[in-house]
């Protein structure tokens, strides 16, 4: 794109930042008032139902930590990537936006999995409190998971081409912070039984 | 902040727009810690101590998070403007929980009592709709 045809918008510094960070972070601030407000609900049942901790008891905390490690793994590769693109290496950044999306890909399928099989056992969505909680919230982390592969694939295909590099630092702002949400709801949902 | 009137000239720069370039500290280091946490999280809770599991799984959740938010999204070398945002949203989150908690968490108080939904709906129809 040429200079003159470039949207304002990528060029423009407000708040002392570029303006896409700066949209990345409300992006991040609207979403920590939405699990903020699911992982408080939990909470507050969790402390007062002792059913929930019976409940609990049927998550496999292995099965937690091995995707957390996942979603820790492909951070590294984003903030990876996104060093690569501050020293202009495109090709190499979008190679750790790949490694990042396999990341992705990889929690998901385990996710898939770990479903299935919790389904195939009865704990369904309506079966009790703790697993409505349960799918919902890791239900609406994974779909956050995939709106950050798609725009991840996005990035990469540009980045390759050593176009728009910033783009990469925006995405693994929202994938840290995706890291970030699972990191609580590991111990909150695989680890107080 | 002014308006850039014109393309950054190369990668480098696109990078920047506030014009300062990010510090970069040893990523693999922190992903090491950030893993040793995790081990520290899991074996905590095998102690069954309910004090352990409180501190090794919630503690260091929160160490973990830190860490990630500190040095993979740079929060801290970003401008002031969004960890007052970031912190706005944890306080109507506090915010939230303390106005809401009280409903959910107590069952009885003063002259009131929580009905168990089981009574509830094993009460008459009738009876709901007379009282």
């Amino acid at each position: 794109m040429s200079a003159s045809a470039r949207p304002i918008a990528t060029t423009r510094s407000t708040a002392g930042m570029p303006t896409g960070r700066l949209a990345v972070w409300w992006v991040i601030a609207s979403e920590i008032v939405i699990f903020g407000g699911l992982l408080g609900s939990y909470i507050m049942f969790r402390l007062s139902h002792d059913s929930f901790a019976a409940e609990a008891a049927n998550t496999n905390m292995y099965v937690g930590a091995f995707n957390t490690w996942v979603l820790l793994t492909s951070s590294l590769f984003a903030v990876l990537g996104h060093k690569a693109a501050e020293e202009g290496n495109g090709p190499k950044a979008a190679k750790m936006l790949y490694l990042t999306f396999g990341g992705g890909l990889i929690f998901l399928l385990v996710k898939t999995w770990e479903w299935s099989e919790k389904i195939s056992h009865g704990h369904t969505l309506s079966s009790s409190t703790f697993f409505s909680f349960y799918y919902t919230a890791a239900g609406l982390h994974a779909l956050h998971v995939i709106a950050g592969m798609v725009i991840m694939a996005i990035v990469a295909q540009t980045a390759k081409r050593n176009l728009e590099l910033h783009r990469v630092e925006l995405i693994g702002i929202y994938w840290h912070f995706v890291d970030l949400v699972w990191i609580f709801l590991f111990p909150l949902l695989y680890i107080a039984k | 902040m002014s308006l850039h009137d014109h393309a950054p000239s190369h990668a480098h720069e696109e990078g920047h727009g506030d014009g300062h370039a990010t510090h970069h500290p040893n990523y693999v280091k922190i992903y090491l810690i950030l893993l040793v946490l995790l081990v520290i999280s899991i074996l905590g809770p095998e102690l069954e101590i309910r004090i352990v599991t409180l501190v090794t799984a919630f503690g260091v959740a929160c160490i973990k998070a830190w860490m990630v938010a500190k040095n993979f999204m740079h929060i801290t070398m970003a401008p002031r403007y969004v960890l007052y945002l970031v912190a706005t949203t944890l306080v109507f989150m506090l915010l939230f929980f303390a106005g809401t908690a009280p409903d959910v968490m107590k069952f009885s108080g003063t002259r009131w009592e929580k009905t168990p939904v089981a009574h509830v709906q094993a009460a008459p129809h009738g009876d709901a709709a007379h009282h």
